[in-house]
């Protein structure tokens, strides 16, 4: 996209936000007003998924089945009730099935027909998760996306795309980067990137990490 | 319903674009859209298919012009008019104009359990499953108005029953108040080259999870 055209589509994008913005304060007094909704509830709703949802619960998954082989187990026999165990449950993630990443085979994680995502270890999904380019394009032509991400692969190693196109939420367990083996569990969840469990980054080495 | 929000294949979206440090929302709106709309979950009585029809059920050029949290709150207004919970013409006045309903309302101290609950779908299967893993199965040709949940890309292709997931609820029949009328789900894969042709990558999956009236033995 040239430059021009992508600041008319940010100033065209601008102007409707104000827009937005006053229908959902009308509609917000309507419906207070009306008593459907009590604001106190609102609050609650996104201090919750401002403050205590999000990647670093998927972190802690993550980072407990690279060091715990039994958990990684139960993680791939039944993900739903091993991420429960840590305490995350619930919507968006009653049904959460975890895909191994493995020198053969690279899995990434869409959903082509909304943006259905796994709230209760990812959090909400970034705005590029919810657009029409990665919707679009993932499920046909994974390798010219993740090259988008920066993220090459060797030709040989086998692409999976999961759509959720159901209630099934899929969770990516990314290979634990080289060079972790000393570390403990709250260290190599610092390892663990949101992208790494959509399947659209690598895990970081620990390197880049301890500086 | 052959919409613009079934986009798995289409081509000219450009780029993705990904944001570095990007924030969970980003306007003040797009925070209070986001509680509206799962706090009017319960007194409006609707559920996630009804929400999704909501959202996906307009013009192509009307859905691709909004963004996330724009059709999140059209498919409220949509939701809340069909039910007469909030008409348009308070939306355009800013306030009520019409008596309340009574309705039961989430209160702060639900809103934690409920997260906690979700919404589970799956249900007790009523007859066994058709399908087992390594069956190869071929996605029908559907194309109904309604609400359907089978991605265009892979109607009348070939693939295999990768995952058995138990009956759960139809997101056919529970979008337009059919009920729930569970039936078996399952994870079929797709050859990358079945859905795209020859010059798609050979060593490339994908995946779709299909309730079991999408599919025939193949």
């Amino acid at each position: 996209m040239a430059d021009h055209e992508h600041h008319h589509h940010h100033d065209h994008d601008h102007s409707e936000l104000s827009e937005t913005e006053l229908r959902v304060r009308a509609l917000e007094t309507i419906l207070t007003e009306k008593g459907y909704v009590d604001p106190a509830a609102l609050d609650e709703l996104i201090e919750t998924y401002e403050t205590k949802v999000g990647p670093r619960n998927g972190a802690r998954v993550v980072a407990k089945a690279w060091s715990d082989p039994a958990y990684r187990e139960r993680l791939l026999h039944d993900a739903t009730a091993a991420i429960a165990e840590l305490g995350y449950t619930g919507r968006q993630g009653e049904h959460i099935v975890a895909v191994e990443n493995t020198p053969a085979t690279h899995n990434m994680v869409v959903c082509t027909l909304c943006s259905c995502y796994p709230w209760p270890v990812l959090g909400l999904p970034p705005v590029w998760y919810k657009s029409a380019p990665y919707r679009s394009r993932v499920v046909k032509e994974p390798r010219a996306v993740l090259a988008e991400f920066g993220v090459t692969l060797p030709q040989d190693t086998a692409i999976r795309v999961w759509d959720s196109t159901a209630e099934i939420r899929y969770l990516v367990i990314p290979m634990r980067p080289v060079g972790s083996d000393d570390l403990e569990e709250d260290q190599l969840a610092d390892l663990v990137t949101r992208d790494s469990m959509i399947g659209t980054g690598l895990a970081c080495p620990p390197a880049e990490i301890t500086e | 319903m052959n919409g613009a929000h079934d986009m798995g294949g289409m081509d000219g979206f450009g780029p993705v674009m990904p944001e570095s440090d990007e924030p969970l929302f980003h306007a003040a709106w797009e925070r209070r859209a986001f509680a509206l709309t799962l706090a009017m979950g319960r007194p409006g009585g609707w559920n996630i298919d009804m929400s999704r029809f909501a959202r996906e059920n307009r013009a192509p050029i009307d859905y691709l012009s909004k963004s996330y949290y724009q059709l999140w709150l059209a498919g409220l207004e949509t939701l809340m008019a069909e039910r007469g919970l909030v008409t348009a013409d308070e939306i355009d006045a800013g306030r009520p104009l019409h008596p309340a309903k009574h309705v039961s309302v989430l209160s702060a101290a639900d809103v934690a359990p409920m997260l906690t609950r979700g919404a589970p779908t799956e249900r007790e299967a009523a007859v066994p499953a058709r399908f087992g893993v390594g069956d190869r199965v071929r996605a029908k040709e559907l194309h109904p108005r309604t609400h359907i949940r089978l991605p265009r890309y892979v109607r009348g292709r070939v693939g295999t029953i990768e995952l058995v997931h138990g009956a759960h609820v139809f997101p056919d029949s529970h979008a337009h108040g059919g009920g729930e009328q569970p039936q078996w789900l399952y994870t079929v894969a797709f050859e990358a080259r079945e859905l795209w042709g020859d010059d798609a990558d050979p060593t490339s999956r994908v995946s779709v999870d299909a309730w079991d009236s999408y599919l025939e033995p193949a």
